[in-house]
């Protein structure tokens, strides 16, 4: 073992040393050593494929073995997302995912489940096998557990929202921990319910499911509400609450102090009037009228190709320096007018005339 | 870059509309009159702009898939050539090293290196074949590089006194350029033009020209001096210093090698090159004839301008296939091995229009190029 770590750190510092660098100038050695072998990259975080299960008609789950690149990222917390990135049509997409694993795990495990016009989950769902390379990165998130563990936990999932919950629970339970844990998993009908028989048999968790297509199936009837919330745990520690929108709202509204995390797009507030400014994308030369969009969406129109990821303000994939100008956040409504500040210009948009480095 | 470029495009036109629309051009190509007027050039840009858009809608895996293999291809050969100079010792080792060494380094200026930075493959999405970040094995750093070409040549194509690639400041290219006894050296300068061409493209966003005329100081061109020299700097490093070293006592082979892989590099890219602007039939452009200029006008004057070389599969590859110079004027940023797919359609369009469509074999087109520039070294020309 330690001559296999001394001789991975070896290769590492050869790799990394300034004559490979200059060796394999311009292009740097990944662009070398990913043509052996994918995953056989220094800077890109990738992972491969090692298994894919199609739990349900409407989901698929993916085991990844991330690279050493990937490892070298902050170390994934439970409940946390990563970005996963793949090509569809020749296209580079990608897209926020909250991965099941526990959080030492040496695999991630994504589960994905399959939107009816979405362009990645339709791919992966149909076309995901063992071997297939996928960019996996932007470990973040703050829908996590505290270092000194809660004494009585709820948890709340809707559809595939289980997954960061699914991770929270693995998480406590490989730590052997004596907490006390309710959930409520809501889905559309049995079949669809993932991880069912796992969390079932996980030891001193209560399970309570509710069924939006098949009503008679579940313990809990009809929508989330305070007694479905009680009957599973009265007066808890902390809540969790991880599924669409009006899931995440509506538990909102009887544990105000819950933690949430939602992966339905937000629905943006269409600005009722555009400002007319002018936007400035200065290192490619550009300049359009604002017509109310976001800065990505502008800088698209214009026939720009920005580095974007999630398009709902997640992953920061798209961020770009503003030098100048007054920008409104989409989702929150607030405005900054700070230069020099960094933005995510997928849920930006002009407040007059900005300047943006893109 | 094309953004820019189509930017520039938009500004005409809309200048055309506000103010007086352009006049009908009038070219004399091989002793023929070929007319343009508004109202053709408006037709003829709309068969081509839909001619694009047909490309782009139906770009996607396969695209992704062809370049993927070039650059697996060029880094095999470049691995392959580098590995086998090192038994440069042995000579049909240093020969096959040395071809595969040139043949890498062709395939990565120029399908790869030049092609991409004109944003042919930025719809994929993948950082390694991005325009914006892309660097290429050659001593010119890609940023200038994209400013010099994909601008100002790309968007002034042809047009005298705005289009530096018309003589590359150091030549004397049109008979629009005023004669200098200086340009009595015009074949010479070409000669070493083509020998250290690498390092000529580097030395291209300097704008010479100017700093001898007193236009701007050298100091004005302090960031880009800086810039040149650090690629400069590294790609000596790299094949005349860190990889004859590496080979020890072999390190002669290794240099000679790599010598003459850069060598046959420069002379076939210039060939090609000078090849797409400047054969027999080319026309230049006043800067009075281009204001104003529609979209179509612009179109006429790149297939003016330009011209295609014959040849098979392998060549147009090795060629980056600006052997479709004429395609890859029209639509710099649709991949290129598109422009040989689309060529057939260019041309049956150019004939509807009574455009010439200039297009011969290299060795023809390149004896076509060489008259001119020993004809132009003289004053009475």
């Amino acid at each position: 073992m330690f001559t296999q770590t001394t001789a991975l750190k070896l290769r590492d510092r050869v790799l990394r040393s300034p004559l490979v660098d200059l060796l394999t100038g311009p292009h740097g050695v990944d662009r070398y050593t990913e043509l052996v072998e994918p995953t056989w990259t220094l800077g890109d975080s990738r992972a491969k494929v090692v298994a894919v299960r199609r739990q349900t008609s409407r989901s698929v789950t993916l085991t990844l073995e991330p690279n050493a690149a990937f490892a070298a990222e902050p170390a994934f917390l439970a409940g946390q997302h990563v970005n996963l990135t793949v090509e569809v049509d020749g296209r580079r997409q990608t897209r926020c995912y909250s991965p099941a694993n526990a959080e030492r795990d040496r695999l991630v495990e994504l589960t994905i489940g399959v939107h009816d016009d979405g362009l990645v989950s339709q791919h992966l769902y149909r076309n995901a096998r063992v071997g297939m390379v996928v960019g996996l990165d932007g470990i973040g998130g703050d829908f996590t557990l505290p270092a000194v563990r809660p004494r009585r936990i709820l948890f709340v999932a809707g559809g595939s929202g289980i997954t960061p919950v699914l991770s929270m629970l693995r998480t406590l339970v490989d730590e052997g921990s004596d907490c006390e844990i309710a959930f409520l998993h809501y889905a559309r009908t049995p079949q669809e319910a993932c991880y069912r028989e796992e969390v079932d048999a996980m030891p001193g968790v209560l399970v309570l499911r509710g069924y939006s297509r098949a009503a008679d199936a579940g313990r809990l009837r009809g929508y989330v509400d305070a007694d479905q919330l009680a009957s599973a745990m009265p007066d808890p520690d902390a809540v969790y609450v991880c599924g669409p929108r009006s899931l995440v709202d509506a538990v909102m509204e009887h544990c105000p102090h819950a933690q949430s995390e939602s992966f339905v797009p937000p629905v943006f507030a269409v600005p009722s009037e555009v400002s007319g400014g002018t936007v400035v994308f200065a290192d490619s030369g550009v300049d359009v009228v604002d017509d109310g969009s976001s800065l990505l969406e502008q800088a698209e129109a214009a026939g720009l190709s920005p580095q974007s990821g999630c398009r709902m303000g997640i992953c920061h994939t798209c961020t770009r320096r503003k030098t100048s100008g007054a920008i409104r956040n989409l989702i929150t409504g607030a405005v900054s007018t700070a230069d020099e500040e960094d933005v995510q210009i997928c849920v930006s948009a002009p407040v007059g005339d900005v300047e943006l480095a893109l | 870059m094309t953004t820019t470029l189509e930017r520039a495009i938009d500004q005409t036109t809309e200048d055309t509309a506000e103010g007086s629309s352009q006049q009908a051009i009038t070219k004399t190509v091989g002793g023929r009159p070929v007319t343009m007027t508004p109202e053709m050039a408006e037709a003829f840009g709309r068969e081509l702009d839909e001619l694009r858009a047909r490309v782009v809608a139906d770009l996607g895996e396969r695209d992704a898939t062809y370049i993927r293999r070039v650059v697996k291809a060029q880094r095999a050969l470049e691995v392959g050539g580098r590995a086998m100079l090192f038994a440069g010792i042995l000579p049909p080792a240093w020969l096959a090293g040395t071809t595969m060494l040139a043949a890498s380094k062709i395939l990565d200026n120029m399908e790869i290196g030049h092609n991409v930075m004109h944003g042919q493959y930025d719809w994929m999405g993948d950082p390694a074949l991005t325009s914006r970040d892309f660097e290429w094995d050659s001593a010119c750093p890609s940023d200038q590089w994209r400013h010099s070409h994909n601008y100002m040549h790309h968007t002034y194509t042809n047009i005298v006194d705005m289009d530096r690639d018309i003589g590359y400041g150091i030549l004397r290219m049109s008979e629009d350029q005023r004669w200098v006894p200086y340009y009595l050296g015009n074949p010479v300068y070409a000669f070493l033009l083509m020998v250290f061409f690498q390092y000529g493209v580097a030395l291209h966003e300097l704008e010479t020209e100017r700093i001898r005329s007193g236009d701007i100081s050298i100091a004005d061109k302090r960031e880009t001096l800086v810039g040149i020299w650090h690629k400069v700097r590294r790609q000596t490093l790299k094949d005349y210093v860190a990889f004859p070293l590496l080979a020890g006592p072999f390190a002669p082979w290794v240099f000679t090698g790599n010598l003459t892989a850069n060598l046959i590099r420069n002379v076939w890219s210039y060939a090609i090159i000078f090849c797409g602007h400047f054969p027999d039939g080319t026309q230049e452009f006043s800067k009075a004839e281009t204001e104003n200029e529609s979209r179509g006008m612009w179109y006429f004057r790149q297939i003016l301008g330009s011209a295609n070389l014959t040849g098979g599969k392998f060549f147009h590859l090795m060629s980056g296939n600006l052997s479709f110079q004429i395609e890859h004027h029209l639509f710099p940023d649709i991949p290129a091995f598109r422009h040989a797919e689309i060529a057939p359609e260019v041309q049956a369009i150019c004939e509807r229009y009574g455009i010439p469509y200039n297009v011969g074999p290299l060795p023809q087109q390149f004896a076509t190029v060489v008259r001119k520039i020993c004809r132009l070294a003289l004053p009475w020309r």
